[in-house]
């Protein structure tokens, strides 16, 4: 699995207007249903579930990112978005240092294989210093997505 | 001191495999122990004290995950994330896996 596979492009925040964790992952919800067309779910419903399961454990897990998540039947395919802030968000992580990066996922509710795929393709380009440096350096939409793009050609070598 | 080295190997039962909130139960496990230990799925070895790592595995039901472990204490180590795995990731009647829902 690709990042490109996952993350919708258009739903991209280049800068989050939200400084806070729960306005935060509203703003992706929002942008992500604005250009896909879930049915019978609003983005505050889908920003809900997500801090529902943020608030049992906190999926900001060091190094400035975070991936907040959940499984809802709203998506039959893994999709993210990504936003990025350069002040930086408190998402009480591991290392209690502000989140640069959040990658919000929604995964389909029935397939959890899918889930884990999706996780490990994010998480195994989150791993790698270079990206997370570009995802922080980036001045636009475009920067973010030749970072992801190049990102998964580095994993395919 | 010559090294100790223990290793097992189980497979994940829980029908989530290791999402998150499994992973990072078995990493605060991990570190509890000063010995130098890895997961292998197989195709990749990680550090069983990092959650990025741990999530990198993808362990999904049914994969078999052989767990090493190196240092004073490997043999406990090894024993006590294999009863974790081996249990659905289920501490003291508290699953990380329970809620259908959330991942």
């Amino acid at each position: 699995m690709k990042l490109a596979d996952i993350v919708c492009f258009d739903a991209i925040i280049p800068q989050l207007e939200s400084k806070e964790r729960d306005s935060v992952i509203f703003e992706l919800t929002e942008s992500l249903c604005k250009k896909k067309k879930f049915k019978k779910v609003n983005p505050k419903a889908l920003a809900d579930a997500v801090i529902k399961r943020e608030n049992e454990a906190s999926t900001g897990i060091g190094k400035g990112v975070a991936v907040p998540h959940v499984k809802h039947d709203a998506v039959t395919e893994p999709v993210a978005v990504l936003g990025c802030s350069s002040e930086g968000i408190d998402f009480s992580s591991l290392d209690k240092q502000p989140v640069y990066s959040v990658f919000l996922l929604l995964s389909p509710l029935s397939d959890p294989d899918k889930h884990l795929q999706a996780m490990e393709t994010i998480f195994k380009n989150l791993q790698k210093d270079d990206f997370r440096r570009f995802l922080r350096q980036a001045q636009g939409r475009d920067d973010i997505i030749e970072a992801i793009k190049d990102a998964d050609d580095s994993s395919l070598e | 001191m010559s090294k100790l080295t223990y290793e097992t190997e189980v497979e994940v039962k829980n029908p989530e495999g290791v999402h998150m909130r499994p992973a990072m139960l078995f990493v605060d496990l991990a570190n509890t122990f000063a010995s130098d230990i890895t997961v292998s799925n197989g195709d990749i070895s990680i550090d069983a004290k990092s959650i990025m790592q741990m999530t990198m595995l993808a362990a999904t039901h049914g994969t078999r995950l052989k767990i090493h472990a190196e240092g004073p204490d490997a043999q406990e180590a090894v024993k006590s994330l294999g009863a974790l795995v081996d249990n659905r990731f289920i501490i003291n009647g508290d699953s990380a896996t329970v809620s259908g829902k959330e991942g």
